[in-house]
């Protein structure tokens, strides 16, 4: 018996490797975080800083809310494992792949 | 349901049509194959040839490529994966049947829309052809229209656009397939390699394929739309196709070559009587290469200016890539060794994989040596090389698949006969074929050149290569009349007949509808030899006592659970949405209303797929 | 023939997921390198913007926004206000769905088609946003075939549009079902998928968003 299949017989509501479910409320809350995370963003723009920062906080904001989407809306972080290792997977090699492009074309990233 | 039915209705949702089907696309291509490969042999036999004007030439070896890639070898590799994998997992089906006709298909409209643009050249009769005529890696910016007006350029990318929808379609229901319904007890590392290799090679399809998709689109775009993707004087850069390409096409040799050396690793050990030596080895060793095949792809490009960095990191991981194939070559010949050797033309072929496979691969080693492959690039040594790996290594595996399961499919043995004089005149055609070609590209013969001046010394070379290319078409004409004069015979194969060891040797000969009566229940690697034989002290195989066994050939369908054995029913949907691609292709070259039929089409088959009742 | 409900059949899998959960996780992995691609080919190009645009003459430009360079003042194309809202407006599509997605999965069909028509109509919102902002940019000079920038802006933006496009067609039709009586808490699995799409889409807004549209050369 594999080890989804005891869990999966712990309650029949679930799925293999689930955790419990948000509710709407936790969905709201992150939709807030979401929003605020945004204005965020369009305020870094309207700042005016030095471009490092400024890239370095829009990026990190970006990868905030593309994760917060990814985990909780998607339900990545109460599903099944595998589901997330197939995800990241074809993150890791859009990225790796076309990082290595950007550097050996020269490219302007900033 | 006796053997393969090869004129089925086109809504039932049979597995075995649509690889029949697929087969038959692949016999058919390889006679139009040998007509024209044959003329562009022909024409290089001697110095300024006149068989072929240029245009005809390019426009030939253009679709040569082409085809031979996504017409030939990837439809074929395909058509096994459906016959084989849920056979040897101990399923009934794949996972969604109504995909896999889809597949099915679409590629068919794939291959029929990118052979329709030889007769739009104009007056066919004059001898104008309207076939793609950039290579099978349509550079630009010679693929705009600037360079390449007229139609051929937009049916070579709406083909392939095509093509790609359907080899994703099967990557995605493999890949569920075999993750998702596999038989009690079959643990990942209890599969067949072949499972193991068509799994690495669908992931490798899903996530090369989008990347080539984009690189079409931005080509259309340019060339429908007048976008500015590779338009140099807008600032466009010919290397941001050429990277995009390689990074689809440097995993898609791997998917190429991966089924083949699947293949290679279920023929070897039937016919050693021996399990596959090392087999975790050869599946890390396949998922290494997987992997490994993201990072190499600018060993394509190293001649055209990337710097010295770029050059030495992909040069450095291009030779390492050859470290986990020669892994699989040692525990392929680990396998032979020591083996109860049964000399048959399935073993041949393997052997001769890789032999062919060896030679290639140490050819592209050579490539690797960045220095090196500036005085091989472009040249024949180049195509030695990948006809060395593709047609000495995947086409040889190919054939030794068909040979080794045309019993299981059919009901009969193909006449080992013909099917060694078929390997042995193959072997020497091809060896003569392209052998030369490794010694005419180290002299300077450059590729991609329709017609050569004499007295450059490459003359005798040319023609011993066309000679053998005769040789190789010889071999395929045995080939087909070994399939014609074996299939007229009345002698049955059985559901066994090379006592071999994985579960799709379990069924009877060809298999029924439902494929097993009773789902078995996986005990260990090779599970089904494990039911036949035990060891005695010295490790040789002693046939277990009847009865000792579980009951392995029942014919019956058994009641499970109180219904009955589920067959996926019949559905006009697929082939409906697969017409839809065409015609949206058709209508952005002529008239894009037809564009708007096509989507049509394509959404009613969608909607009338997603909304019939389930029959998952 | 009866078939066993979802969940039942998704423990008859050997991994325990839906096959067709697999399926769709599989596809928004491979449409990363779809994605991935476009917005690469936008980033490689956008180095070479620096011409800069006067007022006017936009054509030839490819200052994204309103800049002001050595006291000089040149006009962008960017209304970042108008695509902050777009964002908005797909960000809380998200939040839509994901509750139209509980309220099915406990079986409040009212509920879950309340929230089901707003994303749909707040998706057909970010839909009419990026076709007004086009023709902004259209009438303001900038179009396929201007120069690099409108080339891959407009590819890359007018990808992502087509496949919110679909995404509304999807929830739409989901409705329709609904509302024939077919589609109970049974069958939260296609509503489960469609949000995955869903999601998946406003995520690479996201990205666009922020490399496209915020960040500057």
């Amino acid at each position: 018996m594999t080890l989804s299949e005891i869990r999966g017989k712990k309650e029949p509501a679930r799925r293999a490797g689930e955790r419990p479910h948000p509710g709407p409320r936790l969905y709201v809350t992150i939709g807030v975080i979401l929003a605020l995370g945004e204005a965020s963003e369009v305020a870094m723009f309207y700042a005016g800083l030095p471009q490092w920062p400024t890239v370095a906080v829009l990026v990190a904001l970006m990868v905030v809310n593309f994760f917060m989407v990814v985990l909780w809306f998607m339900h990545l972080l109460f599903d099944n494992r595998f589901l997330s290792s197939l995800f990241v997977g074809g993150l890791v090699l859009t990225g790796a792949l076309f990082v290595v492009v950007l550097a050996t074309l020269g490219a302007g990233l900033f | 349901m006796a053997g393969v039915r090869l004129r089925g209705p086109v809504y039932e949702l049979e597995r075995r049509l649509d690889s029949a089907r697929a087969v038959e696309s692949v016999i058919g291509l390889g006679v139009s194959l040998e007509l024209r490969d044959e003329l562009l042999r022909l024409q290089l036999a001697t110095p300024n040839g006149s068989v072929l004007d240029a245009d005809k030439y390019n426009q030939l070896f253009t679709m040569h490529g082409t085809t031979m890639i996504f017409l030939v070898v990837m439809p074929l590799s395909a058509a096994f994966f459906n016959l084989i994998v849920p056979l040897q997992i101990g399923a009934r089906d794949v996972a969604f049947p109504r995909l896999n006709a889809f597949s099915y298909w679409v590629f068919l409209a794939g291959g029929v829309f990118m052979n329709v643009s030889f007769f739009t050249g104009g007056d066919l009769l004059k001898g104008e052809l309207g076939a793609p005529d950039a290579g099978w890696f349509g550079y630009a910016p010679l693929t705009l229209n600037q360079f390449s007006p007229g139609n051929g350029i937009n049916y070579w990318a709406l083909g392939l656009l095509i093509l790609g929808v359907s080899s994703m379609a099967a990557g995605f229901n493999f890949i569920v397939t075999i993750l998702n319904m596999r038989a009690p007890g079959m643990t990942l590392l209890r599969m067949p390699l072949f499972v193991w290799m068509t799994l690495v090679t669908s992931f490798l399809i899903i996530f090369a394929m989008p990347i080539i998709t984009v690189a079409l689109f931005e080509l259309l775009f340019d060339r429908l739309f007048n976008a500015n993707f590779f338009n140099t004087a807008a600032g466009g850069s010919p290397l941001l196709w050429q990277h995009m390409f390689w990074l689809f096409g440097h995993p898609e040799v791997y998917i190429l070559i991966l089924p083949a050396m699947g293949i290679v690793s279920e023929v070897l050990p039937t016919f050693s009587r021996k399990p596959l030596f090392g087999y975790p080895f050869v599946v890390i060793s396949g998922i290494a290469i997987a992997f490994m095949s993201w990072g190499v792809w600018a060993h394509h490009m190293l001649t055209t200016g990337l710097g010295t960095a770029a050059n030495s990191a992909f040069a450095i991981s291009t030779m390492l890539i050859a470290v986990p194939t020669g892994v699989k070559i040692f525990n392929w010949i680990g396998t032979l060794w020591g083996g109860s050797i049964k000399l048959k033309t399935p073993l041949f072929f393997s052997v001769g994989f890789i032999a062919m496979f060896v030679i290639g691969g140490l050819t592209g080693v050579m490539h690797s040596i960045a220095p090196s492959d500036y005085q091989q690039q472009d040249t024949y040594f180049v195509v030695a090389h990948f006809h060395q790996v593709l047609f000495g290594g995947a086409l040889f595996g190919l054939f030794a698949g068909v040979y080794y399961w045309f019993p299981k499919f059919t009901g009969k043995m193909l006449s080992e006969g013909w099917g060694k004089l078929h390997f042995w005149l193959m072997l020497i055609g091809f060896n003569v074929t392209f052998q030369p070609m490794m010694i005419l590209g180290l002299s300077g013969m450059p590729r991609r050149v329709s017609a050569y001046p004499d007295g450059l010394g490459w003359d005798f070379w040319n023609l011993v290569a066309t000679i053998g290319a005769f040789l190789i078409a010889l071999a395929i004409l045995v080939f087909i009349w070994n399939v014609i004069v074996s299939l007229r015979r009345q002698e049955r194969a059985g559901p066994d007949p090379w006592d071999a060891r994985t579960l799709e040797w379990s069924i009877p000969s060809p298999p029924p509808a439902y494929d097993f009566a009773e789902i078995p229940r996986v005990r260990a690697r090779d599970d089904f030899w494990h039911r036949k034989y035990v060891e005695d002290e010295a490790g040789r195989p002693v046939p277990v006592v009847a009865g000792g066994a579980e009951a392995a050939d029942e014919e019956e369908p058994e009641e499970e659970s109180g219904h009955g054995i589920h067959m996926p029913s019949p559905s006009y949907f697929p082939i409906i949405a697969a017409l839809g691609f065409p015609i949206i292709a058709a209508g952005l070259i002529y008239d894009y209303a037809f564009v708007a039929v096509g989507a049509a089409v394509l959404m009613v088959g969608v909607y009338g797929w997603a909304l019939e009742p389930a029959s998952e | 023939m009866e078939h066993a409900p979802a969940a039942e059949r998704a423990l008859e899998t050997s991994t325990g997921i839906d096959n067709r959960k697999l399926l769709m996780w599989l596809f928004l992995a491979s449409e990363c390198l779809f994605f991935g691609s476009l917005i690469a080919a936008y980033l490689v190009y956008r180095g070479d913007h620096e011409v800069p645009c006067r007022a006017g003459d936009l054509a030839a430009c490819v200052f994204p926004t309103d800049r002001t360079v050595n006291g000089v003042e040149y006009e962008g194309l960017f209304d970042i206000p108008f695509t902050s809202v777009s964002a908005f407006v797909l960000l809380m599509s998200s939040v839509s769905m994901v509750l139209s997605l509980a309220a099915i999965q406990r079986g409040d069909q009212r509920g879950f088609r309340v929230w089901l028509m707003t994303t749909a109509l707040l998706g057909i919102v970010f839909v009419g946003g990026q076709a007004f902002e086009f023709t902004e940019f259209h009438e303001k000079g900038l179009s396929l075939g201007t120069n690099l920038f409108g080339t891959t802006f407009f590819v890359t933006t007018g990808f992502h549009g087509a496949h919110v496009t679909v995404g509304v067609l999807i929830l739409l039709s989901l409705l329709v079902m609904s509302f024939r009586g077919r589609l109970g808490q049974a069958q939260s699995l296609h509503v489960e998928l469609a949000g995955l799409y869903w999601h998946f889409v406003d995520v690479v807004f996201v990205v666009i968003f922020s490399l496209i549209y915020l960040l500057q050369p």
